[in-house]
């Protein structure tokens, strides 16, 4: 039999990661402190997570800097798009099945 | 939790979280009824003035044949003007308390790209269509300070419901199309602004309320 598991993407098998994701999807750069603030976890928490999909290539990091504060900034490349909308058809495929 | 729920949890957290990024999501409904409300008060107000001043009006509108004869700085310092601004402070202050409070409630900033985003859109039209409608009032064109109103906020709107809740929209469809059907009926103006912003304002808000903040 077919695992319906396997078109799940590991990499987003996390509430965090599959959070970043979608405030990248939807808006062109978002930064660490909003992006904070939208999923309600520590600095480390978040930065682990980033750090993890940044490996994978699914997003990218630009720094830079407003006054003298550090400004990063954070979008989805072109891969980790394709990969969160996989994902998503994968979760929506298996509601499906289970229904 | 079994596996169906688990997925579809993800889903909507999934869809929550592209709303919440993209949209400022705490414009409360109380906020566009206060602002009705601040509007109707408003209309009252000016009607009274007009009421009371009828001679004085007709003069002015009388005037408009020699436009020289009426100074934008007249208009500009007049009750009917003061009552005006007090109307549109009344109602941002309201409005943005209400919105400040349900903001706190959800637990979402109210100050952030979001809420930026959604001012700029808001107040690009809005502004414009103010300098317009002054430069009007500046020429001495008086019947069109209302439908003006209506439809450039109307605009505003709807540039505005991309980035907050999408029902804003026919908040929007509605100032526009009273602008435009005023157009038709010169005169009544006041009774067009008071329905734009008075009655449409607060039906809109009732609507949100009880759609999303009735608990």
């Amino acid at each position: 039999m077919k695992n319906p598991i396997e078109n799940l993407n590991k990499i987003f098998d996390s509430r965090i990661r599959l959070g970043i994701m979608s405030a990248l999807m939807v808006n062109a750069s978002i930064n660490f402190n909003d992006l904070k603030q939208l999923i309600n976890v520590t600095d480390g928490n978040l930065a682990s997570h980033i750090k993890a999909l940044e490996e994978s290539g699914y997003i990218k990091v630009q720094k830079g800097f407003i006054g003298r504060k550090t400004n990063t900034l954070y979008s989805a490349t072109k891969s980790g798009e394709k990969a969160f909308r996989a994902h998503l058809d994968a979760l929506e495929k298996m509601i499906k099945n289970i229904e | 939790m079994n596996e169906s729920e688990k997925l579809s949890s993800d889903l909507h957290d999934i869809k929550q979280m592209m709303e919440r990024s993209s949209r400022f999501i705490s414009l409360s409904g109380l906020s566009g009824i206060s602002a009705g409300v601040c509007a109707l008060i408003g209309a009252t107000v000016s009607a009274d003035i007009i009421e009371r001043n009828k001679r004085a009006v007709h003069n002015l509108k009388a005037s408009l044949a020699d436009a020289d004869s009426i100074l934008y700085g007249d208009f500009l310092h007049s009750r009917l003007f003061q009552v005006a601004m007090l109307t549109f402070i009344a109602a941002l202050v309201t409005a943005f308390i209400f919105t400040y409070q349900r903001s706190k409630k959800t637990n979402t900033p109210i100050w952030g790209t979001t809420a930026k985003r959604l001012i700029i859109n808001v107040t690009v039209p809005v502004i414009t269509g103010g300098i317009f409608l002054l430069a009007l009032i500046n020429n001495g064109v008086f019947g069109f300070i209302a439908p003006g109103c209506l439809i450039f906020y109307g605009l505003g709107m709807l540039n505005a419901s991309k980035y907050t809740l999408p029902e804003t929209r026919y908040l929007a469809f509605g100032e526009i199309l009273l602008g435009l059907i005023n157009l038709c009926f010169m005169g009544y103006g006041l009774y067009f602004w008071a329905a734009g912003f008075g009655l449409l304002h607060i039906i809109y808000g009732t609507f949100m309320w009880w759609k999303y903040e009735r608990n």
